[in-house]
C-alpha cells in the first residue's frame, strides 16, 4: 500500500488552525445574538473571520482530494469506519457551507457586507425576505449541527488517542519522524 | 464504542469518562455563551419577546415602530461635511436615498395623533459600496440611559390584567431607579407635535464618532431639522384627526414639491455624556450642518422598499463609529431580533401584510 502514515503538513496545519478558527466563529456567532453590547464588536470579527474559513475550506479540500491520505487502522469495526467518513464529510459540507449561508444570508437580507477597511463583499442573491427567512434560521440550526458534529469528532480523536491508543490520533498531530 | 476484543495494548475504558466531562463542559461553555443556561443578563430576545406581547403586535410587522411609510430622495452634503468625516457620504455630490417614517408603537394601525412618537430612517448607499443607515426619532434625548431601565420602565407601563391599567407602584419604583425616565415622560405629555412630518424634527440620540481623513476624531450626535415651519396641533385637534392624517398629509406635500431637511451635528465637548442618550447636550455646542435631505416621493411600506430593510444604526461607512452608548448597541441588537422574526413570518406565510390591502397601511391613491 502505498499510503503515507500521516497527513501531510498543509493538511495538519490546516486543520490545527480552522479548529481554532471555527471553534472561536461558532462561540462569537452563539454570543453576539444575545448580546446587547457587543454584537456589532462581534459581527465584525464574524464576518471576516467567516470568509477566511471558506477560503481556508477550499484549499483544504483540494489539499485533501488531489493527495494521499493515511487508512483507518484495519481492525477499526465497519460502524466505526462508517462513522469516520460520515462525519469527516459533513465537517467537510459544513465549513464550506456555514459561511457561504451567511454570505447568501446577509445578502437576502438586504444587509451590506463589510469585511475590514472599506472592503466588502458584493450581494451573491438578491434582496428577499422569503429567503432570508429561510436562511437565517438555517444558519443558526447548522452551527449547532457543526458544533456536536465538532464535539463527536473531538471524543472520536481522544477515543482513538487515550482508549484504542492507535494511529489515527498521530497521523493528524504529527508528521513523519526523520 | 469500545472494540469488543481489546488487544492488550488498548487504554482503560474507563478514560471514556474524562472524554465525556470534556465534550460536556465544551458543550455547558458553549451552551452558556448562546444563553440558553444559568445567563440571567437581558437579552435582545428577552426585550423583543416582551415587545411583541405588548400591544397589538401584527405578525410580519416590525415589533416596534410597526407603522410606517416608505420615501425616496436624495442627501446632499455640504462642503463643510468632508472636514469632520472621510465617509463618502460626505463627499459624494449627490447620493439616492430610501426611508422610512414611522409611528412608535407596534400597532400598525395606531391613530397618527396618539403617538407622541415619530421616527424617520434613511439608507445610504454611496459609490464607493459602502452604506450607511440611520435611524432617528422626534424625542431630543432619549427616555433611559440603559436598555434594562428601558426595559424596566416598559415592564411597569404594561397595563396590570386585574385593572386594566399599569401599576403606578411598579412605575414609581422604576423611576426611583432611573430618575432620567422622568424628564422623557414629562416631555411625552407636554411637547407640542407638529401637524406634518414634514415640519418634525428627527434626532439620532446617540452619539458616533466621525474620523477625518487626518485620522482626526470628533464624537457627534446628527438630527434632521426641517425647512417646513412647524404648525403645532392642539390635543383636541390631534384626537380629531384621521388615522392616517401625517401620511395623508405627506402624500399631499409631496404632490406639491419636495420636502427638505438640513442635517445637522452637534460637536461634543469635554465633558460631554457621550455615553447617555437621556441627556440632551447644551444647545450652546458647536453645531455644523453637513447635509440636506430632500424627499421627492412616498409610498405604502407594504409595497415600498423600506419594509424589508433593517435599519440598524450600526451599518456605518468607514469615517464614521458607533460610540459605547449601551442603547446604541442595544437597538442594533434589538432591531436585528425584530427583523429576524419579521422576515421569518414573512418566508413561512405569516404575516398579516397580504390579507391587509395597502391601502389601509397609508397613502393609497
Amino acid at each position: 500500500m502505498n499510503r503515507p502514515r500521516h497527513f501531510n503538513l498543509l493538511a495538519r496545519v490546516l486543520h490545527w488552525a480552522m479548529a481554532v478558527a471555527i471553534l472561536a466563529m461558532l462561540f462569537v456567532g452563539a454570543g453576539m445574538v444575545v448580546s446587547l453590547q457587543y454584537r456589532a464588536q462581534l459581527l465584525d470579527l464574524h464576518r471576516p473571520l467567516g470568509i477566511a474559513i471558506l477560503l481556508l475550506a477550499i484549499a483544504r479540500l483540494v489539499n485533501r482530494l488531489s493527495r494521499p491520505t493515511p487508512a483507518l487502522p484495519a481492525d477499526l469495526p465497519a460502524i466505526q469506519k462508517f462513522a469516520a467518513h460520515a462525519s469527516h464529510w459533513l465537517l467537510y459540507g459544513l465549513m464550506l457551507a456555514m459561511p457561504l449561508i451567511g454570505w447568501a444570508m446577509l445578502s437576502a437580507g438586504g444587509y451590506p457586507i463589510p469585511l475590514f477597511g472599506g472592503v466588502h463583499l458584493p450581494a451573491i442573491l438578491p434582496h428577499s425576505p422569503e429567503v432570508y427567512g429561510m436562511l437565517r434560521p438555517l444558519h443558526g440550526i447548522l452551527a449547532y449541527l457543526l458544533f456536536a458534529t465538532i464535539l463527536a469528532h473531538l471524543g472520536a480523536a481522544l477515543f482513538h488517542a487515550w482508549v484504542r491508543r492507535d494511529e489515527v490520533f498521530g497521523q493528524m498531530a504529527s508528521g513523519e519522524r526523520k | 464504542m469500545p472494540n469488543p476484543n481489546p488487544p492488550p495494548r488498548r487504554g482503560s475504558l474507563l478514560l471514556l469518562l474524562p472524554i465525556a466531562l470534556i465534550l460536556l463542559a465544551l458543550a455547558a461553555l458553549f451552551a452558556w455563551v448562546g444563553g440558553w443556561f444559568g445567563n440571567h443578563q437581558l437579552t435582545p430576545q428577552k426585550m423583543m419577546d416582551f415587545a411583541q406581547k405588548s400591544g397589538t403586535q401584527a405578525p410580519g410587522f416590525r415589533r416596534a415602530h410597526s407603522k410606517g411609510v416608505c420615501f425616496a430622495g436624495t442627501f446632499t452634503p455640504t462642503p463643510e461635511a468632508a472636514g469632520l468625516s472621510k465617509a463618502r457620504a460626505f463627499s459624494q455630490p449627490a447620493i439616492a436615498v430610501i426611508g422610512r417614517f414611522s409611528a412608535s408603537s407596534n400597532n400598525p394601525y395606531a391613530p397618527d395623533g396618539a403617538s407622541p412618537v415619530r421616527g424617520m430612517a434613511v439608507q445610504l448607499k454611496t459609490d464607493d459600496g459602502q452604506e450607511w443607515r440611520i435611524a432617528m426619532n422626534s424625542f431630543p434625548f432619549f427616555a433611559a440611559a440603559t436598555p434594562q431601565a428601558f426595559q424596566a420602565m416598559n415592564e411597569a407601563g404594561k397595563p396590570d390584567p386585574a385593572t386594566g391599567k399599569p401599576d403606578p407602584a411598579k412605575m414609581k419604583a422604576v423611576l426611583a431607579a432611573h430618575p432620567e425616565i422622568a424628564a422623557f415622560q414629562a416631555w411625552a405629555k407636554t411637547a407640542p407635535r407638529s401637524d406634518s412630518l414634514g415640519s418634525t424634527r428627527f434626532n439620532g440620540v446617540n452619539a458616533f464618532r466621525l474620523t477625518d481623513a487626518k485620522g482626526v476624531d470628533r464624537m457627534v450626535r446628527w438630527s434632521m431639522r426641517p425647512r417646513t415651519a412647524f404648525v403645532a396641533m392642539t390635543p383636541e385637534q390631534l384626537k380629531a384627526a384621521d388615522a392616517d392624517f401625517l401620511i395623508a398629509d405627506l402624500d399631499q406635500r409631496l404632490a406639491a414639491g419636495p420636502l427638505v431637511w438640513d442635517m445637522v451635528v452637534q460637536l461634543a465637548e469635554a465633558g460631554d455624556p457621550i455615553t447617555d442618550p437621556s441627556k440632551a447636550w447644551p444647545d450652546t455646542r458647536k453645531e455644523t450642518t453637513i447635509g440636506t435631505l430632500t424627499l421627492a416621493h412616498a409610498e405604502p411600506q407594504a409595497t415600498g422598499p423600506c419594509r424589508d430593510l433593517n435599519f440598524d444604526p450600526l451599518i456605518l461607512p468607514v469615517g464614521i463609529a458607533g460610540s459605547d452608548d449601551p442603547i446604541l448597541h442595544a437597538r442594533s441588537a434589538a432591531y436585528s431580533v425584530s427583523f429576524n422574526r419579521r422576515e421569518r413570518e414573512i418566508s413561512t406565510g405569516k404575516s398579516a401584510y397580504p390579507v391587509v390591502p395597502a391601502a389601509q397601511n397609508g397613502s393609497a391613491k
